[in-house]
């Protein structure tokens, strides 16, 4: 949280020397305040002065990184309580979780498995972020072969190491590549955890089971300790307390800009014994401001609706996802290939346009500008009427592109084939299905 | 040194109606249970800072007859019984269902008279205790006529008659006003056609207290974000006192679900999509937790799977 103006006039010199260009001191700070003016204007300015107005300029929600290179993890920073007021904008990572007690051989395998899932969806490629090991003994030795293996199958993706026991940790943090994140500090042995984060550049998790001043004691200690990456774990006991606690958490961090508390938040669903339940409790922390998301087991369907769900919680809700209006092709069509028109928002273009790929019909898809909505909602708020399908034909060339006159219409706005006719003298419109999924079976019949 | 960290609690003004549907012997129906939802005076499950005082609920969808069109997973779960509403009520009660859905199909040449409707309704009432919802099909005339049968056949058991929407809620909440039933009021996605259409009917004298609210549901992947944050926005405009924007929210999850490609069908799809059934049955329980975290009071659901996991997750957000 920023300081306000006077809190920062408090720490200038007050001498309304003039030397920054802005009349007195006080001018001065409201710029600040305002951001319309650099602390560095000051030629007077106290050390302490340049301290304390950094430390508030900071984000009130730490941005920590997990990992190096192309899919290194980037989490925190967050502004907002509600997607609504801006945008949630770094998307939580999803990590599998494996143990050392498995064989090496199946440790690598799984970890592969893990890194190279990859899911297509609305033009973009989907993937889980890496995997989570844990030591299941104090032994050092077995750990650290665990997650060779494990960072061998996984590549160069972020890993997350769960570890009681500092040397441990140590052990597999040695093998483990750049920055991963080590699990964990407690009040018992942050010192021993802090050398180790310090000793590889790795970012720690602070872990308190369901108490948040405990969780600001641990933090508190680490960053004494000179550790400043961390990520907050306060073991909440099941989905009501993971929504009290995480909420808490994010409030303390955005309306009282409490910096021991200030960090993105690690999340399991470790507790919860059914595989269905875990996924519906993942699927809670991705909109409830978990940050480092760790799953029990890798299984495609599940990886596919989490990654689907962090993609609708993170989009910004102020900017539908769009594409460009146009003609599009679809396989190589011709002028005697159907014609279908739709709207341009991307999730009804990508439904539609894969519909018919996979119909194996080459066909003209014509995307009318109807401001990023899709097909009922535009046609409700007045966007995909007659008259704008009808310039689309003109403006895109569609006339020129097929000889057969005839276009396609979403079955639910099958009310506009009347006006449409009208706009557009000598065409027959025809009315397609309703749902996408029914374009194939729909085109089969269309010659 | 120790601090003591206590998480800020927010006070709100406003709190969601209370609406109870169905009616028992002793106020004119024949339910043997009734439902009341709403009455929550927080965010959801935050039951930390205020009360919520009814748990929110589950209704299963049925149909008048065997739908067309629904998935084959759906088939394998209900085929025994939906040629029959009335034993389709039945199962529906066994798996878990807290109020029950006809969802009017009205299918090309097989369209019941109204009057035939009527008696399935009433064959439904007779086979379950629990609170029906009515929806018609969709289209504005064949609705107003089809409800004011369903309205008129069943007077004063407290029925939810919907889809009242900005251009045909006369005829619907006329119905319900003679004849002791509540209406669902369904808008697309947007605080102020909710709060608009909310306005009309009240100005008919239709007691808000009996007035469920659709935000219409986008599922996941399919305009899910939308629908979540147009109903935070309506919950946290309820809190805080805007009388317009205090009715419970009812979701057809489980409808919008079913008819993407991710949960119908199981062939021609990326490998990557995994398993056919797992997917399908988490797609609508995502979809539902998700709006029940966003202020969902009563979501509606196709598949007994996905019943029995938002039932399980409500009772532990509700704490047991």
């Amino acid at each position: 949280m920023a300081l306000s103006g006077l809190a920062i006039y408090k720490l200038l010199p007050k001498t309304n020397c003039k030397e920054c260009g802005y009349p007195t001191c006080l001018a001065f700070a409201m710029k600040l305040a305002a951001k319309q003016a650099e602390l560095a204007d000051c030629p007077h300015v106290s050390e302490e002065a340049k301290q304390a107005l950094a430390e508030s300029s900071a984000p009130p929600i730490r941005l920590v990184k997990i990992g190096e290179g192309d899919r290194a993890l980037e989490v925190g920073n967050e502004t907002v309580m509600f997607r609504h007021e801006k945008t949630f904008v770094h998307p939580p990572g999803l990590f599998v979780r494996l143990k050392d007690s498995t064989s090496l051989e199946e440790l690598e395998q799984r970890a592969r498995q893990v890194a190279s899932y990859s899911v297509e969806r609305v033009g973009l490629d989907l993937s889980l972020t890496g995997v989570a090991v844990e030591a299941t003994s104090a032994d050092a030795g077995r750990f650290a072969a665990a997650v060779e293996a494990a960072h061998r199958g996984a590549g160069g993706t972020p890993m997350v190491l769960i570890a009681r026991d500092a040397e441990v940790l140590r052990a597999g943090a040695e093998r483990a590549g750049s920055r991963p994140l080590l699990w964990g500090a407690d009040q018992g042995n942050w010192q021993e955890v802090a050398a180790v984060a310090k000793a590889v550049g790795a970012p720690v998790v602070a872990v308190a089971e369901g108490d948040l001043s405990a969780l600001a004691e641990v933090t508190r200690s680490l960053k004494e300790a000179g550790v400043e990456d961390i990520v907050l774990d306060p073991r909440p006991s099941g989905p009501r307390e993971a929504l009290r606690l995480f909420t808490g958490i994010r409030r303390l961090a955005l309306r009282q800009n409490f910096r021991d508390l200030g960090y993105p938040i690690l999340a399991t669903v470790e507790g919860e014994p059914d595989p269905n339940l875990q996924a519906i409790l993942a699927a809670q922390h991705i909109a409830k401001y978990g940050s480092v998301i760790i799953l029990e087991e890798f299984d495609p369907a599940v990886a596919y609706i989490l990654l689907t769900l962090r993609l609708n919680m993170y989009t910004d809700p102020q900017k539908p996802i769009q594409v460009s209006p146009g003609l599009y092709e679809i396989g190589t069509p011709q002028a005697e290939s159907p014609l279908l028109v739709t709207t341009n928002f991307s999730l009804t273009y990508f439904s539609v346009s894969g519909e018919v790929e996979a119909s194996g019909e080459p066909a003209w898809l014509l995307v009318a500008d109807a401001e990023g909505l899709s097909v009922l909602t535009a046609w409700a708020a007045g966007k995909f009427d007659a008259e704008t399908i009808a310039k689309a034909v003109k403006q895109f060339g569609a006339e020129s592109k097929t000889a057969h006159r005839k276009i396609i219409l979403p079955g639910f706005v099958a009310s506009l084939s009347g006006e449409l006719e009208d706009e557009l003298p000598g065409w027959d419109v025809l009315v397609g299905p309703r749902e996408a999924v029914d374009i194939p079976a729909y085109l089969r019949n269309w010659h | 040194m120790p601090v003591s960290v206590e998480i800020p609690q927010e006070k709100y003004r406003g709190a969601v109606r209370e609406v109870t549907l169905g009616a028992g012997p002793d106020r004119g129906g024949t339910r043997t249970r009734t439902v009341t939802v709403g009455g929550e005076r927080t965010l959801p499950f935050l039951l930390f800072e205020g009360e919520m005082p009814h748990r929110p609920v589950v209704a299963v969808e049925i149909a008048e007859r065997a739908p067309t069109g629904w998935s084959d997973l759906l088939a394998k779960a209900w085929s025994d019984v939906w040629e029959d509403p009335a034993a389709w009520a039945a199962k529906a009660e066994q798996v878990g269902a807290d109020l029950l859905v006809m969802q009017v199909q009205d299918i090309g040449d097989r369209k019941l008279t109204a009057a035939d409707l009527a008696a399935r309704c009433k064959a439904v009432l007779e086979a379950s205790g629990l609170p029906l919802l009515v929806i018609g099909p969709g289209a504005a005339e064949r609705d107003n006529e089809l409800l004011v049968a369903v309205a008129d056949a069943t007077a004063g058991e407290r029925l939810a008659l919907g889809l009242c929407e900005e251009d045909n809620y006369r005829t619907i909440v006329a119905a319900a006003l003679a004849n002791n039933h509540l209406v669902i009021a369904s808008s697309p996605i947007d605080v102020n056609l909710a709060k608009q259409l909310n306005i009309l009917i009240r100005d008919m004298n239709l007691p808000l207290d009996r007035v469920l609210m659709d935000p219409t549901t986008g599922t996941l992947g399919y305009g899910l974000e939308y629908t979540y944050s147009v109903m935070e926005r309506l919950r946290l405009a309820a809190l805080q006192g805007d009388e317009m924007t205090q009715q419970p929210m009812i979701c057809l999850a489980g409808y919008e679900s079913w008819r993407q490609k991710e949960a119908r069908v199981g062939e021609d799809v990326p490998a990557e999509w995994g398993d056919w059934e797992r997917r399908a049955v988490l797609w609508e329980a995502v979809t539902a937790t998700s709006l029940l975290h966003s202020g969902a009071d009563v979501v509606v659901l196709r598949h007994p799977e996905s019943v029995r996991l938002v039932q399980a997750m409500i009772t532990e957000l509700m704490g047991g």
